[in-house]
């Protein structure tokens, strides 16, 4: 069981790295925007980011890996969308993000709470 | 009416909301114990926002945090992740109201960011306070929700952080 979840925290981090390198990159969260309006092949990528066909090819390979885009070879043409995390249910993402915010912010209590302290004791001190 | 019960129980814990306004508005609001200047001070001063910009359950830092926050003036966060850099988020501040309203840019990507209004609305000691994004285009919030990437963190983060902590419950190591 420890060896287990001890795995699936090492798959996980090897997929959190994976997607910060995917995300890393202005290009790639350019072709993500880019494919949330329509579906593009990698020349019409190449085309609209300015570059290379390999280079576009190298880009796509990174979001492909990290499961943000998925690819598909009709003919000689290859054509990319949106990968399966795309389709994540939007309510899930929400709560998800609210949890975050909500981490966040009860940091943000301590920090406000010991500043409010602080101010306590320094106001006491400035009467003493 | 248990989850009523259980917020009179526990009467200090103040929950976070978070909605999708529209196409192009995610907005997170929630109050926090004390007056908006405090507030305004711990979002502001860099070495206060390092402390909570990151929840300290993520296995994520904050090595670099500029912010000359001013009209005009630039931010810059550099996280990282196992001491490797991992991402960089920057902009400008637009809009500059001490203890009551703060605008910036998020530009990260070729074709510009969201928008980040935070407001404080002090009432009775406790603030309100409500994070509004706006983003160019539907398809700009879309994409920001397919890749889990909003205001600079992949969430992926809060599942990592819930295996870590199945794995601390499940006994002695």
């Amino acid at each position: 069981m420890r060896y287990t979840l001890n795995h699936m925290v090492q798959s996980s981090r090897a997929r959190l790295d994976t997607s910060f390198a995917a995300l890393s990159d202005a290009t790639r969260r350019g072709v993500l925007e880019q494919l949330g309006r329509s579906d593009a092949s990698i020349t019409d990528l190449a085309e609209k980011f300015h570059m290379t066909l390999t280079g576009m090819k190298k880009h796509v390979g990174v979001l492909e890996q990290a499961g943000l885009v998925a690819t598909e070879k009709v003919g000689r043409v290859r054509t990319c969308r949106l990968g399966p995390r795309r389709l994540e249910d939007e309510t899930a993402w929400l709560e998800r993000y609210r949890r975050l915010w909500d981490a966040r912010f009860d940091e943000l209590d301590q920090v406000v709470e010991e500043l409010k302290r602080k101010e306590k004791t320094d106001g006491r001190s400035k009467k003493e | 009416m248990d989850a009523a019960r259980k917020s009179e129980l526990t009467p200090m814990k103040n929950r976070a909301t978070v909605e999708r306004k529209s196409d192009r508005e995610i907005v997170v609001t929630r109050t926090i114990n004390g007056p908006a200047r405090l507030v305004f001070e711990a979002w502001t001063k860099p070495e206060l926002f390092k402390r909570w910009w990151v929840p300290k359950t993520m296995e994520l830092t904050l090595p670099t945090c500029e912010m000359d926050v001013r009209v005009g003036g630039k931010y810059r966060l550099v996280f990282a992740h196992g001491g490797k850099q991992v991402m960089e988020v920057f902009g400008s501040y637009l809009e500059v109201t001490p203890h009551s309203r703060l605008v910036w840019t998020n530009e990260e990507g070729d074709e510009g960011g969201a928008i980040s209004t935070l407001t404080l609305e002090e009432k009775a000691g406790k603030t309100l306070l409500v994070v509004h994004d706006l983003y160019p285009s539907k398809e700009a919030l879309d994409a920001a929700i397919a890749s889990g990437a909003t205001s600079g963190l992949p969430d992926q983060l809060e599942q990592l952080d819930e295996l870590v902590s199945q794995g601390d419950g499940v006994g002695p190591s």
